[in-house]
């Protein structure tokens, strides 16, 4: 049995219908009328110990209720879940002792004081020895550079200061576990670059489990080898990256410096365009590969310098969610 | 347990930072006190028959009830905790190895004293300075005020028993507002913050003896003033005790039952 299974889990969520207008207002003060939407439908994946895995899809697609479900937080209404031996929501406060939880959206940190005392806080309620606490904060001190951060009332520091702080929080007690629900929202890239790096070493030092949910494709393709993907509470694909990409990465730019001109038809190129140097080509790599294109170049022109670009990540995610509609 | 302290402290010693808040509160409290005490004077000097609480006994209890007003009211509401079911903060706290119940209570706890620490002294202060019949007595007795006291605490954690039961109602509701503000209204005025238990038509006074709210103030008070004798006060101090027991099992139990279809907002 792996370290985290789930089996078939699905929470939907009831909500009033609210319609506009004062008749409907007042009709609706009568008789509710109620729309169940389908948060997470059916969802199942195991993952193993040291794993990191990344859980993408659209707005809404129900990530963050899949995070509160496996972080213990929310009753899923149907479905088997064992992390660590524990079902999570049957056996939260012991289970929690295990896992470390960031949701980028909100926070843990108290406003009034400096987030050094939200910390002291932390380690009362995870009943951190002292000497372990004391290690364990200065080693996040400094991976994470909240030195000069970490004395100020929370509710003076910039987001990206407190997205750090809050990391930190959620690391005091040393989880086997961590979820991570948009750790990276709002940040720029100095403080993108620090958190991914982070996260990376966290992961290889001590074998942290991390389920890290996110829109930016970067934190993905430097962290995760494995993507779940999820669209209107499904899963859509489960695998690597690499395979994926594989899959849909059929886009390829290549950029051709010559003096010639090219004159070509062939299966599997896109679009060709003349620029000041040369030529652009957009070719699908599944009916042509970047080889083959280059041996009927070179027969045809000489190329003084050639550069070759993937079709950028986001792109290919976008064609990914139309694809599978959603 | 050291983690429950750890946030009752926090959440006192933050609680102290609102000066300006308490100062406003301070003013509020000097007023209606004064309100109060013209209008029972008034009544007094009419000459009603029958009236349960000497002048001096009432006006003592008056000044107590707007000096710790703020320990002892329900509406004053930790504001942190509604914010937190209605925007899902609540997330984290369900995310910690500790009972959720007993966090929110201290927490409720520290701002409740934190809050009545700001207040109590200026209004004490002042009123005992005050010349009679405007100023706040002594008690009754040497013994009276320790058991005063004695009754005053148990007040406290009642008054905090209650006070969390709300954010755990509107885990449900998912809006403090209607029922919830409604609860809060008919509880504080049981508990006789607006007019004196004494005071009350009878069925009104039936009502509120079986019910728990009259043992926040209204009995630690009339110990102070000597309304309810030494003697007479064992068993009124053991409901008082009674009450604190079951509202926090109630407590408990009305939280596990919300959390079970808590829909947490936001994400
Ligand atoms: N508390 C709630 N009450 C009602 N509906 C909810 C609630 N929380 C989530 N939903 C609904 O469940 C669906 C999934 O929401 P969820 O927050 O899991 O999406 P997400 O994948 O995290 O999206 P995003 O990328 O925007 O954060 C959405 O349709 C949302 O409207
Ligand atoms: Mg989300």
């Amino acid at each position: 049995m792996s370290f985290i299974e789930v089996k078939q889990i699905s929470k939907t969520f009831r909500v009033a219908k609210k319609k506009s207008g004062l008749k409907e207002a007042f009709k609706s003060f009568l008789k509710r009328e109620y729309l169940d939407i389908k948060a997470v439908d059916d969802i199942s994946f195991s993952i193993e110990k040291g794993e990191i895995v990344g859980y993408i899809g659209p707005n809404g697609a129900g990530k963050s209720t899949t995070i509160k479900i496996l972080s213990g937080i929310l009753n899923p209404d149907s479905g088997e879940c064992k992390i660590a031996g524990m079902t999570p929501w049957k056996e939260r406060v012991k289970y929690v002792k295990k896992i470390g939880v960031v949701f980028g959206q909100k926070s843990q940190l108290w406003w009034d004081i400096p987030a050094e005392d939200t910390f002291d806080l932390l380690r009362d309620i995870y009943e951190i020895p002292e000497e372990e606490y004391l290690s364990t904060k200065n080693d996040l001190i400094e991976k994470l550079n909240l030195k000069d951060i970490i004395n100020i009332p929370v509710r003076q520091l910039s987001l990206g200061q407190r997205m750090r702080c809050e990391i930190a929080a959620s690391l005091l007690h040393s989880p086997e576990i961590l979820f991570l629900d948009e750790p990276t929202i709002g940040l720029d890239a100095v403080s993108k670059q620090l958190v991914r790096d982070f996260i990376k070493k966290l992961n290889k030092e001590k074998q942290t489990t991390i389920i890290l949910t996110t829109h930016d494709m970067s934190d993905i393709t430097t962290l995760a080898k494995r993507i779940i993907l999820i669209g209107k509470g499904k899963v859509l694909y489960d695998g690597s990256l690499k395979k994926l990409k594989n899959m849909y990465e059929t886009e390829t730019y290549i950029s051709i410096k010559t003096k010639d001109s090219l004159n070509i038809k062939k299966k599997g190129i896109i679009s060709k365009k003349k620029n000041k140097e040369g030529y652009d080509l957009v070719i699908n790599t599944k009916l042509i590969s970047i080889s083959e294109l280059l041996t009927v170049l070179s027969h045809r022109i000489s190329i003084e310098d050639i550069e070759i670009l993937e079709e950028p990540i986001d792109k290919m995610i976008v064609r990914l969610y139309e694809d599978y509609q959603i | 347990m050291k983690a429950y302290y750890t946030y009752f402290k926090l959440k006192f010693i933050t609680g102290l930072q609102y000066r300006s808040a308490a100062w406003a509160g301070i003013s509020t409290q000097f007023f209606f006190g004064f309100v109060y005490i013209m209008v029972y004077i008034a009544f007094y000097e009419s000459g009603g028959k029958n009236i349960p609480m000497t002048l001096s006994e009432t006006i003592t209890y008056l000044w107590l009830n707007q000096a710790l007003l703020a320990l002892v009211n329900q509406f004053t509401r930790d504001e942190e905790l509604f914010k937190m079911v209605r925007e899902g903060t609540i997330s984290y706290e369900l995310a910690r190895p500790k009972n959720l119940y007993f966090m929110w209570f201290f927490k409720v706890l520290g701002q409740k004293l934190a809050a009545v620490t700001l207040r109590f002294f200026p209004l004490i202060i002042v009123t005992s300075l005050l010349p009679e019949p405007y100023g706040l007595g002594l008690p009754v007795s040497f013994i009276g005020f320790i058991v005063f006291l004695l009754s005053l605490t148990i007040g406290s954690l009642l008054v905090t028993a209650l006070t969390v039961l709300y954010p755990i109602v509107t885990l449900a509701t998912m809006s403090e507002k209607g029922i919830v503000n409604l609860m809060i209204t008919i509880a504080d005025i049981l508990s006789g913050i607006v007019v004196p238990i004494p005071f009350f038509p009878l069925f009104l006074q039936k009502i509120s003896s079986v019910l728990p709210f009259q043992y926040i103030s209204d009995l630690p008070f009339r110990i102070y003033v000597g309304n309810i004798q030494i003697n007479s006060c064992i068993l009124p101090i053991i409901i008082q005790f009674i009450w604190l027991i079951l509202l926090i099992v109630i407590g408990n139990l009305l939280m596990k039952k919300n959390l079970k279809r808590v829909v947490v907002q936001g994400g």
